[in-house]
This record gives C-alpha cells, structure tokens and sequence, in this order.
C-alpha cells in the first residue's frame, strides 16, 4: 500500500507545530534547541513524502544534506548553550536579553 | 624636454609617497609587537622617508606651470570609469610638504606622550598620513572620496582612544560633524559623474575631466552647495566650526598637531579642488556669502578666543580665525588673495602645529592646561618661553614670521576685493594680537602662580628637536617666502582664469552687497 | 654704498644672534661687548653714510631681495639713503652707542644681562631697518619689530605683573594704531600700484589721485604714528612703558623709537602736503596732546613717568610742527629731544641707581652735592628741555613755535606756548624735588647714595655736551642752519605742493625767540618759587585750590579708566557673550539638539527591542501566518 501523502504531510505538519510552540515557548535553550531539530525533521519528513510521490531522488538528496548540517549545527548549538551556561550560569532564554533596546 | 631621473621615478613618485608611511605601519603591526624602540623608530624612519621624498620630489618639481605633475593614471574599476589616478601641482605639492613635515614632528613630538597601546597609535598616526597625502594626490573623484575617509577613521580613533576625559564626545562629535559632510559630498559625486555620464556617454570620476564639463545652473548650484558644506565642515567655517574646540581639547597632542596642521587644510583644498574647479559659475555667485562668513570666522573666533580659560582651546578657537582668513583670501579671486591664502595655510599648520606642541609640552610637565593654573612659567622654563613666544608671534602677524606674509597677502586680496571686509578682518588682527599675548603673559610672565612649579624641567633635546624645524620654518617663510610663492603662480593665475569668465556677473552682488553694507 | 648700507642694520642683528645663544652660557658678565661694539660700528657706517649723502640731490636705493612677490604686488628688501634716513641713522646709532655703554653700569649684575643686551641689539636692528627701508612695507616691518623689542623690554622684570601688563599695553596700544596703519599700506599699493617711497612720491608729485584718498591714506598713516608717538588718545601706553629699565625708557620711549611716527609722517611729507585736511588733524593732535600731556606731567611724583608725560608733550611739539609743514624743524627737535630726552632719562636712572631703586621724587632731594656729575648733566638737559636759550631744545621749539605763528596758525602758537611754559615749570620741579632743599630719603638709602660708574657718567656728559651745543652749531640762523639745509633735498617736493618760500631771519624771529624765552624762564622761575623758597605750604595750596582739577590731573585725566570701562569691558564682555550664548547655546545648542532628536526618536521605538529572541519569533510567525493568510485569501 502506497501511503498517501497526505499522512505525511499532516505528521510533518504536527511534527512542525510542536516543535514550533516549543521554540516559542519553551524557556529553557536546550529544549529550544531541541524543537529547532524537531522542527527540521517534519521539514525532512516533508521532503521524504514528495521524493516519494514524485518518484525523485533529488528531495532524498536534500534530506542528507539538511541532516548533515544539523548535525554540525546541533553541535555547534550545543558549544554555544555550554559556553553560555558557564557565563551565565543558567539556561533561561528570558534572560539573555543583552540586546534590550 | 629631457627625460631626467625624475620623470623616470615619476610615474610611482606618489605612490610610493602615498603608501610609504602604511608600509611602515604595516611592518611595525607584522613584526615589532612588544618592542617599543623598534617600531618607534620605524614609525620615525617611514615619515622621514615620506618627509625626504617629497623634498626631492619638490627638486624635480617644475613651478613654471599649473599642470599636474609625477601623473600615474591606472584603470581601477572600468565599468564605472574609475580610475586609480595621482598628479599634484603646486597647491598640493605644498600641501604634501606640511603634511609629511608635520607628520614627522608629530611622531617625534609624541614618543613618551601616550602609555597605552602605543604601537597602534603610531600605527594609526602613519596610517592617517596616508589618507592625508592620498586626499592631495587623488585626480579621481572616487579615490579621493576613499582617501577622504580613510584619514577620517585613524583621527576618529586617535581622539576616541587616546584622548582626554570627554573623548568619546568629542570624537563621535568629529566624526558625525565631518560625515554629514562626506554624506553630502558622496551624493553630489554621484550627480555630478552620472549627469556627465549622461552627456557625454560615458561614466568618469576623473577630476580633470569633469573640471572642464561645464555643468549647467542648477547642478552647479547644487551640487557647490553640497561640496561646499563638506569642505566647510571640515575647514572650519562659522558657524558649523563647533566641533573643532571639542576636538582639539580632547584630542592627544599628535592629534592636535595633524589636525590642525594639515585636516583643516583638507577642507580649503577641496574647495579649490572642487567648489571652484567643478562649479566655477555658482562659487562666484556665492562669494558674498563666503566673504561675510570668513570675515565672521575672523572677528568671531578671534573674540571668543579672547576669553578662554583653557590654553587649548583658545588656540582652537584661534584656528577658527586664522582659518577664516585663509577663505576670505581664496575666494578675493586676485593673485594676492589666493596666494596668500595658501601660504597662510601653510604657515597656520606649523604655528599652530608649533603651538598646539608646546601645550603639550607644557601638559605633560603640569597635567593642567587651564590658563590660571600657569604664571611665571618663563622661570623655570626659559627655552620652552622662548619658543614659546615666537610661535605666538608668528601667530599675531609679526613681519618677518611667517604668519604676516600670508595674513598681510590675504588682507590686501581682501582690500581689493572689498575694502570693508579689510577693515572688519584687520580688526580680527588687533584681537589677535591680544588674545595671545594675554595669553602667553599670563602663562609665561608674573609671578609663579605655583611652588611646585619650580622644579619642572626645561625642554629635553628631544622636544626643541621638534620645535626648532617648525621655528626655523616660520622665520624662513617670514624672510623669504619667495620660493613658496613661486609655486602658487600658476596655479592661483589658473583659479582666476577659471572664474574670469563669470566675474561680470559677480559685480552686481559686490555691489549690492557693499550697498547693504553701507559702502566704503 | 652698496655694502655700507645692509651692513648698518645686520652688525646688531648679528650681536643679537651672538648674544641670544652664547650669552647665557658663555658670555655671561662680558655679554655687552659684542653689542656695543656692533653699536660703534654702525655708528662708524653710518657716518660714512651721512658723508656720502652730503649734498646729493637724489636717494640711493640697495636692493637686496624679493621679499613678497605675488603677481603685481612686488615688495623687495631694499634700503633706502637720503638725507632723512641719515640724520635718523645718526641717531639711532649715536645715542644707540651711548645708551649701550650705559647700560653696561646700570645693568650690572642683572640675571638676565645677557638678554637684556640681545634685545637690545634686536631692538636696533628693527629700529634701523625702520629707518632705512625703503618701502612701506618694510617700515612697516620694522615698526611692528621695533614694537615687539619694546614689548620685551618693558617687560623686561617678567615677574613683575605690572610689567609683563604694561608690556602688552603697549603692545596691544600700537596694533590699534597698526590697524590704520596696514590698512593705509593697503590704499597705497592699490591706488598707486607700489610701496616703494619714490615711486609712490613720485605718482603723488605728478598729481591726479583725488584728495580724497589721500587724506584717507594720510589719515590712515597717521593713526599708526599716533599709536606709536604715543599720541593722544593713543598715548596710555608710554608712561606704562616706564615699567622697564631706565635705559630702555631713555633708548626707546624718548629718543628713537616714539619718534617713528613723526619720521613717518616727515618722510610722507609729499602726501600729507597733498592732502591739506589731513596736515591739520596732525597739528590739532600734535598741539592737543602737547598740552594734555604736559598737564599730567605737572602733577606726577614719579621721576620716570614725569620724563615720560614730557616725551608725550615733546612729540606732540613735532606733530604740531609737521601739521603746519615745518618739517625741517620737526626733525630738528626730533634730533635734539633724541638728546636731552636720553640724558633727562638716562640722568633719572642714575639718580634711581645711586639711591638702590627709589622712583618717588618725594623720597629724594638734595642730591646735587651727592651725585654732582649726574647733577650738572641734567641741569644741562632740563634747560634744554625747558627751551632756555641757548641750549639745544630752545632752537628746535622755536622754530616750531615761530613757524606757526609765522603760518598764520595763532590758536596752535598759543597752545604750544603754553604748553611750552608748563614744561619748564615741571622740568625744574623735578630738578629742584630730587637735587635741592632738604633730603627727604629713607636713611638707610641715604646712606649708600653713591656716584654712579664711569660707564654710565660718560654717556651723561657726551649727551650734557650736546644738549648744550648742538642746538646752537646746527640751528643757527633759525630755519636756515645746517642742519636745514643739509635737508632741504628731502623736503623740497613736499614744500613746493604747499608753496612755501624761504624766508629770511628777520626782526619777528627775534621777538618770537624772547616771547619763548621768556615763557620759559617764567616756568623756571614759577618751579622756584614753588619748590625751593615755600615748597612746605605752596604746593598744597595749589593742589587745595583747584581740588577736582588736580585730581584728574593728578588721574591722567581718567582716560585709563575710561578705556577700562568702555572699550576693554565691552570687548571682553562681548566675547564672553559669543562665547557662552552664541557658541556654546545656539550652534552647539542646535548641534546637541539635532542629537537629543535622533536620541527621543530612539527612545520611543526602542521598547519593541527586547532583546529576547523568543519574542521576536513569535512576531515572525505572527507575520507569517498573516501575509500567508493573507496571500491565500485574496
């Protein structure tokens, strides 16, 4: 059975959401930083559907590179959330607000 | 006409001039970090060579003409017309002069004057010669905008990093002051090269070419507008001069010396570069307003120099008069006039580079430069009184200093011109005469205001090193400044020819003016 | 004469340079000997100049170099021989000499000998560059160097704050009169094209400049010369000036340098004949502060600033001479006031240096056994500055006096007899406070009151000899002496524009000769009565009388203070108000406010910073949702 892509697209869709609210609304970086993943994903899961129904290899591609690159990027996130944690000794992204006009 | 030696070094003459010095600051970054006598003497070593190529150039320099000489021309960026383009004639070969002089007594002047990051302020002082020696060289438009702003980030710098107590103010106040300026000049360049890329079919920021473009009314009026602010800005002109005391006061010696010596400079040359060169029409136009602007300046600042509490500043104020006379004389548009007034900048910039020295001198021995806290000074430092008080002199006008041949040139362009303006500048000259004198009497003679002054020492050898070109100068330029002159023949005989055409029509407003006026 | 003449004025230059940098270390004690005899040299040149200047009809002109060449603005360094610059060269170098030889005595064991002897060797140098250039230009140089030695050697005692003020009083004074000065140079070059002397003397000759212009260079010309012949209202500075050593008030502010301005004006001569307007406002000046000053000096108990009202008096005597075109006689009272002027002053400086530095003439008296030399010198040069035949000042006054009247000018005559009477009643008040009755001195001065040293009793008597002599060798007959006709040369231009005519000595000069003598022995005899027979009550009962008057007297007429309140306040004031309101409130006030603008602006947008990111994500999405929403909708 060929799954249709609609159940791709609304799992990428929930996947997305979720992870959206959590950027948004979660205080805490690493849980930030884990939901900017979460959020990759359900673009990755996106990109899986359509490779699939277009029957294209190009989107499976991008979907290595996007996972390679989050891969580095999640590792330089977590220098940056080490670093900051020594600074500032805390997490809360509340209350990194250098940049307050 | 023979080839010699230097039409063969020529075509790299100003280069070499122009970059020497970032050279020197370059290798003293690379190599000498931590090791103060090395890139002291480096620093030294790269103004001096400026200083002696552009006395040599100065020997294979041909005066008899207004051409431009040692001309390198290299395409830079072609889609635009650019091109990477250097000539002087005998304006700014004088200006070259003062400015690696200056460049030189400056370095000397400030060995042990800053403690801290002291490679990075020679560097910045060398890398600000640069753009000073590349704003008199340029014949393109576009790189002399960029030499414009190159010499306006190492100044920046030197006052916001190793100045006084409100340098922060002053330096910002500096550099938005002269970058309204710059913004202005950019955007007119551009109306200028695209409205002459119109015409002719072709983009060119060549300085040349667009001399003789021949702009029609309303791009000369806008565009002398714009160019005239920016270089008014920067000379300074009243009533947009404020920035300068701020500057002067916050500003490290070194910095006062250039500033002062050779930055206000910039401002007047453009104007002859530019205002007069491109917008030949429009300048004679506003010649009225620029008269009664400068003799403004002259009376103004003069008065306000008169009484001012801090050494310093009354000097910068002084500036502001003397620098008014150097408009008044340019824009007279007779020989006497114009000659003058660029002989007068030269001999502002080492008086009042002289003077600007001895206050530092005199700050780095008491840490004050309030006038009150001196008096008697001449006991403990008779040398330093001495040399003081030539530079004085030469600054009020006395005959056979410097400072009168320029002045007395400048008055007489002036009389020509318009014989009340004289009479209100000549007033400015009895302030002059007061202000400094009160001045130096009050710092130098009476009795010593403090104990503790007593032990101060005189001048070291290093400091009368520095003070004895510029004096030797002043007395040199004030018996025989012939030579000086000759180089400003032709190019002051081509100023007038560039104006002559529309000076029929400048008659009305002088005579309308001067009928505001009351008449003479 | 091509070498002679350069030479005149680089021999003390040379001494200054010498003396400037060796004296200090080297030179020390022995520092006046290379000026002196650089002094002595010029003198020597000098005279050979006179001797080849004798009789010749035409100037001699020595080119040097191009001094400002710019276009057709030519001004060479070139000196300029003729008779006038003659005589003036003879008295610059001559008393020059002598008052250097002074100085050696008076000045010994000052700290700063040595540079006391540089500027004075600067002083000459500016002083006969002056004389001798041979432009305006070039006078002008001079001028405002002359004025800068002046400026020194006033303040001379640095550390004196009066001093180093009166200094720059003086100073500060001349510029104002420089002012018209410069700005008469300037109409000069632009009406005739040159500031060369002859060639601007010549265009004037030939006629055809309106007179208008030049009465107004005439004018101009003369404002500097009131500036610096301490000319009223520009003479406050000159008994300031007194601040400085005695040698210097006697080189300087009597005999050579407060004379430029009459040399000026004598040696435009051609102009001022031109433009007759002008000639009257020089005599009307001359013969006011004749008078003015002398009042001031009537009532002054400081030896050196009576000497100094009377230098005022005296050059006022000279404008008035050249007011009326005598200008041969100006000069001859300029050579002989060069003489006994020096000797009155250099005679005070004697008695200040016998009594350890005492100036109050109330503090002295009876010296004349104690100081005999110094005492019979100065009866020579108060008789000739009283105008006593036959001593020098009376033929010089004179003939001033008797060119006036003889002018139809009977309001200045008068003025100046006046004038004439009160100096001599002063003159002898100062000789007769300070040399005879009883002593007045502190003990303890009086008892070091000495003799001063040959060095300075020396060029006493050479002066006391020619305060006698010279008058009467080189003045007689009255306008027809040799010395007026050694200078006819000079003068004849001028007095061909004005028309005069010689006229022969005849019975109205000797009438006007006993009118002036009698005057001023009249003042003699008033001083005598005053100070030696009831010097206790008489002077207070004068002074009682005339209460106000002797009080503004007695204030110089307020002008100081009229100065201090008006001009000087306003200007400082003004300034003050630039700086403060105009300055600091409007342009840097807008400058600021343009700032504070950008910075409100900033104020209010700036909360929408805050700095956290989530915040600004939540913006993003809101914005995205909306402008999909948005897209898909419409």
């Amino acid at each position: 059975m060929v799954i249709p892509i609609e159940w791709y697209l609304v799992l990428s869709a929930f996947l997305f959401a979720i992870g959206a609210a959590g950027v948004l609304m979660r205080r805490n970086l690493f849980i930030v930083l884990f939901s900017i993943e979460l959020m990759m994903n359900a673009v990755n899961i996106n990109l899986v559907g359509f490779s699939r129904l277009h029957e294209n290899l190009i989107g499976q591609n991008f979907v290595l590179f996007t996972m390679t690159v989050a891969a580095a990027e999640a590792a330089i996130g977590l220098a940056i959330v080490t670093a900051l944690y020594r600074n500032r000794r805390t997490l809360m992204v509340d209350m990194f607000d250098v940049m307050k006009g | 006409m023979e080839f010699g030696f230097a039409e063969q070094i020529g075509f790299r003459a100003l280069s070499l001039l122009t970059f020497l010095p970032s050279l020197g600051a370059l290798i003293m970054v690379l190599f000498m970090r931590g090791r103060p006598s090395a890139y002291k003497a480096t620093a030294l070593v790269a103004s001096l060579a400026t200083f002696a190529l552009s006395v040599y150039m100065l020997t294979a320099f041909d005066s008899s003409t207004a051409a431009f000489q040692f001309q390198e021309n290299f395409v830079w960026i072609e889609n635009f017309g650019i091109n990477y383009h250097m000539g002087v004639d005998g304006i700014s070969m004088l200006m070259l002069l003062l400015t690696s002089f200056l460049s030189v007594i400056a370095i000397i002047g400030s060995w042990n004057y800053v403690k801290d990051r002291e490679l990075a302020f020679f560097a910045s002082l060398l890398i600000l010669e640069t753009g000073m020696i590349g704003v008199f060289t340029s014949m393109d438009l576009f790189l002399f905008y960029v030499f414009w702003e190159v010499q306006l980030i190492p100044m920046y710098f030197i006052i916001g990093i190793w100045g006084g107590a409100r340098r922060i103010y002053a330096a910002t106040k500096f550099f938005l002051y002269t970058f309204t300026g710059s913004v202005l000049m950019l955007v007119a360049t551009l109306a200028v090269v695209w409205w002459y890329g119109k015409e002719s079919g072709a983009l060119t920021f060549d300085i040349l070419t667009l001399q003789n473009a021949g702009f029609p009314s309303n791009i000369q009026f806008w565009g002398f507008l714009a160019f005239f602010v920016a270089f008014a800005i920067k000379v300074p002109m009243f009533p947009v001069h404020t920035w300068l005391p701020d500057a002067h006061v916050e500003a490290p010696t070194a910095g006062s010396v250039i500033l002062a010596g050779v930055l206000l400079k910039m401002g007047v040359y453009g104007m002859i570069r530019f205002c007069i060169g491109f917008f030949p029409e429009a300048t004679v136009n506003a010649v009225p307003y620029i008269m009664v602007l400068s003799v403004i300046a002259i009376v103004y600042g003069a008065a306000v120099s008169l009484v001012q509490p801090d050494m310093k500043k009354l000097v910068a104020y002084s500036s502001v008069s003397h620098m008014g006379f150097v408009t008044a004389g340019l824009f007279t548009f007779n020989q006497q006039g114009i000659e003058g007034s660029v002989l007068q900048m030269v001999n502002h910039g080492i008086l009042t580079g002289a003077l600007f020295q001895m206050v530092g001198f005199f700050y780095e021995r008491t840490h004050t430069r309030e006038i009150k806290d001196y008096g008697g000074m001449a006991r403990p430092l008779p040398i330093a009184a001495a040399f003081f008080s030539l530079f004085v002199l030469g600054s009020l006008g006395l005959p056979g200093l410097n400072g009168f041949v320029g002045e007395f040139l400048i008055l007489l362009g002036v009389f020509q011109y318009m014989k009340v303006f004289a009479v209100i500048a000549s007033l400015g000259i009895i302030l002059g005469a007061g202000y400094l004198l009160w001045m130096y009497q009050r710092t130098m003679f009476g009795e010593l205001t403090n104990e503790k002054w007593l032990s101060l020492k005189d001048l070291s050898a290093r400091e009368v090193l520095t003070l004895v070109p510029l004096a030797a100068m002043s007395v040199v330029i004030g018996v025989w400044p012939g030579p000086f002159l000759e180089m400003l023949h032709a190019p002051s005989l081509e100023i007038i020819a560039k104006v002559e055409p529309f000076m029929a029509q400048q008659h009305s407003l002088v005579q309308m003016a001067s009928t505001f006026l009351g008449g003479f | 004469m091509n070498y002679v003449l350069p030479l005149i004025p680089a021999l003390p230059l040379v001494a200054f340079f010498i003396t400037l940098f060796l004296g200090k270390w080297w030179l020390k004690d022995s520092a006046h000997w290379i000026p002196i005899l650089a002094m002595a040299g010029s003198f020597v040149l000098s005279v050979a100049a006179f001797l080849a200047i004798r009789g010749e009809e035409h100037a001699m002109v020595v080119e040097l170099w191009r001094w400002i060449p710019v276009g057709d603005f030519q001004v060479p360094i070139a000196f300029q021989l003729d008779q006038l610059s003659s005589v003036m060269l003879l008295v610059v170098t001559g008393v020059g000499t002598l008052i250097f030889i002074y100085s050696k005595g008076y000045m010994h064991g000052d700290p700063g000998y040595y540079r006391f002897f540089a500027y004075l060797s600067l002083f000459a140098f500016s002083m006969l560059m002056l004389v001798l250039g041979a432009n305006y230009l070039l006078l002008y140089l001079g001028w405002e160097a002359v004025g800068l030695c002046s400026y020194y050697l006033i303040g001379f005692y640095y550390h004196k704050p009066s001093a180093a003020s009166a200094g720059k009083k003086a100073f500060l004074t001349n510029r104002v009169g420089d002012f018209g000065f410069g700005l008469g140079v300037m109409l000069i070059f632009v009406t005739f094209g040159s500031l060369d002397y002859l060639h601007v003397f010549e265009a004037v000759e030939h006629g055809g400049t309106s007179e208008g212009i030049l009465l107004a260079i005439g004018l101009l010309l003369f404002m500097g010369a009131m500036g610096k012949s301490a000319q009223f209202p520009l003479h406050v500075w000159l008994p300031d000036a007194m601040e400085g050593p005695t040698p210097v008030s006697a080189l300087i502010h009597a005999a050579t340098m407060v004379t430029a301005g009459v040399y000026m004006v004598a040696r435009s001569s051609v102009i001022f004949a031109s433009a007759p307007t002008a000639m009257l406002v020089v005599g009307a000046v001359g013969a006011f502060t004749a008078i003015f000053a002398a009042s001031i000096g009537l009532v002054q108990n400081d030896i050196k600033r009576v000497m100094a009202y009377s230098t005022v008096s005296q050059l006022g005597y000279m404008f008035m001479a050249l007011g009326i075109g005598a200008w041969i006689p100006a000069i001859f009272h300029l050579v002989t006031h060069a003489f006994f002027k020096a000797l009155l002053f250099l005679g005070s400086g004697s008695v200040i240096h016998s009594l350890g530095g005492e100036q109050d003439m109330r503090k002295m008296g009876g010296l004349a056994r104690k100081i005999p030399f110094t005492y019979w010198t100065l009866i020579a040069g108060a008789f000739a500055l009283a105008g006593v035949f036959p001593f020098a000042g009376f033929w010089s006054k004179d003939e001033i006096l008797g060119m006036n009247f003889k002018g139809g000018g009977y309001i200045i005559w008068a003025v100046g007899l006046i004038a004439a009477f009160i100096t001599a009643f002063y003159t002898f008040r100062l000789i007769f406070m300070t040399f005879w009755g009883e002593s007045r001195m502190d003990p303890e001065v009086e008892k070091h009151v000495h003799e001063s040293p040959w060095s300075m009793v020396v060029p006493l008597m050479v002066l006391g000899v020619l305060s006698v002599g010279a008058g009467a060798l080189l003045g007689i007959p009255p306008e027809g002496g040799l010395f007026a006709k050694f200078l006819e040369p000079v003068f004849e231009p001028a007095n061909q524009i004005l028309g005069v005519h010689h006229e022969a000595f005849a019975a109205i000069d000797v009438i006007l000769m006993i009118v002036s003598l009698a005057v001023a022995l009249s003042g003699v005899a008033l001083a005598y009565v005053f100070y030696v027979r009831r010097p206790d009550d008489l002077p207070q009962k004068a002074g009682a009388i005339s209460q106000p008057l002797y009080k503004a007297v007695l204030n110089k007429w307020y002008i100081d203070e009229i100065y201090d309140a008006t001009i000087i306040r306003l200007t400082i004031d003004g300034s003050r108000w630039l700086w403060r309101v105009v300055d600091a409130g409007v342009i840097d006030g807008a400058v600021n406010g343009v700032a504070r603008l950008w910075d409100i602006a900033g104020r209010i947008v700036s909360p929408f910073q805050t700095g956290r990111v989530q915040n600004y994500a939540v913006v993003m999405f809101v914005g995205l949702f909306v402008i999909v929403t948005a897209v898909i909708v419409f």
